[in-house]
């Protein structure tokens, strides 16, 4: 962020599932810092990263915190775009049915309850990767 | 944009996304442990091969004679670059995306 | 530095914050609120509970901006602003009131 007032498009892309490693939940807390910062962010989900948005988590067993809720909070944090690849579901015997709904409320719409998660094929997230100032790699 | 690979593409799929992803006339650098993706008549050359039809593939010198991979049996029209050059394809893309 | 209410005692992070979340109860909260020379009213008690029931669904403190926005659509404008919240805890509503709570530190304070 170079020049201060100057917003740039950053994207977030994950790629790992969660609990085996760090970084699920290190890019997590990263988001949720950054949204301080006013800037236009939206999030990718592919490859294994899409495990991290499956409904149902319950991490009881393994003994670690069940972060999965807290990507329900992420309007709160005005982050609004969430994209997920669907060859990267479709690889791994998943679809849209099986990930949480993700929403948030939209100030210029009185409020309205509106979905950021969106599923979207490799050509258009590839585009969408490609208009990016910055990418952030977990 | 210039893509990074450092992983094996034997063991991880960061290449296989990154050459899905990528935008015709992106670069991708393969260094550190993702040369080896470089070795001609692997079982990754040939996508590599149809990747380089509208991409500019890059592998670092340096990390290719760590490895005892000798330059000429690399995959044809992959370009070894050195350090400095790494540095200057950095410098030469607005953005850089590193695959983890 | 342990704190000790009621004959318990509880462990704490180095700037007072529960360690466990599970151990909670109200009497920390107030003994909490003694030690820095407050008394915890019901607007007190109604941010401390919202806190408690955000982390619950949650999973995390909510950052400061966002813990203002999210009183402001469920207790009214009137109260989801930060003069209200900063006079309630001047400590910082959300650092101060998560302590309360029995929270750790908000993620997205820096």
């Amino acid at each position: 962020m170079s020049e201060e007032g100057t917003i740039k498009k950053l994207m977030y892309v994950n790629r790992k599932a969660p609990y085996g490693t760090i970084y699920a939940l290190e890019s997590l807390e990263v988001v949720l810092i950054g949204a301080a910062f006013d800037q236009d962010v939206c999030l990718a989900f592919l490859d294994d990263g899409v495990f991290q948005l499956t409904e149902g988590q319950n991490t009881d067993g393994i003994g670690m915190k069940n972060f999965s809720k807290t990507y329900t909070a992420l309007g709160d944090y005005e982050v609004t775009r969430i994209y997920v690849e669907r060859e990267s579901l479709e690889a791994r015997g998943l679809s849209e049915t099986d990930l949480q709904e993700l929403t948030y409320e939209d100030e210029d719409d009185d409020w309205a309850e509106k979905p950021s998660l969106h599923i979207v094929g490799s050509d258009e997230l590839a585009q969408l990767m490609a208009e990016q100032d910055v990418v952030f790699s977990f | 944009m210039l893509h990074l690979i450092n992983k094996s593409p034997f063991e991880r799929n960061a290449l296989d996304s990154c050459l899905r992803l990528a935008q015709d006339s992106h670069a991708v650098l393969l260094f550190e442990d993702a040369v080896v993706a470089a070795m001609d008549g692997s079982a990754q050359a040939e996508c590599l091969q149809e990747a380089m039809n509208r991409l500019s593939v890059y592998v670092l010198g340096p990390d290719l004679e760590a490895r005892g991979l000798p330059k000429e049996r690399i995959v044809e029209g992959l370009e070894v670059i050195d350090y400095d050059r790494f540095v200057a394809l950095t410098c030469e893309h607005d953005t850089t995306q590193s695959w983890l | 530095m342990p704190l000790e209410v009621n004959g318990k005692s509880y462990e704490t992070d180095e700037e007072g914050y529960l360690a466990n979340i599970n151990e909670w109860e109200p009497a920390l909260a107030d003994a909490m609120a003694q030690a820095d020379g407050a008394e915890l009213g019901d607007n007190h008690w109604e941010v401390i509970n919202f806190l408690r029931e955000y982390y619950e669904e949650y999973q995390i403190a909510p950052a400061v901006r966002v813990l203002t926005k999210a009183i402001g659509k469920k207790l009214g404008k009137d109260k989801g602003n930060s003069k209200y919240l900063y006079e309630l805890f001047p400590y910082g509503p959300a650092k101060q009131a998560c302590k309360y709570a029995g929270l750790p530190k908000p993620t997205g304070c820096v």
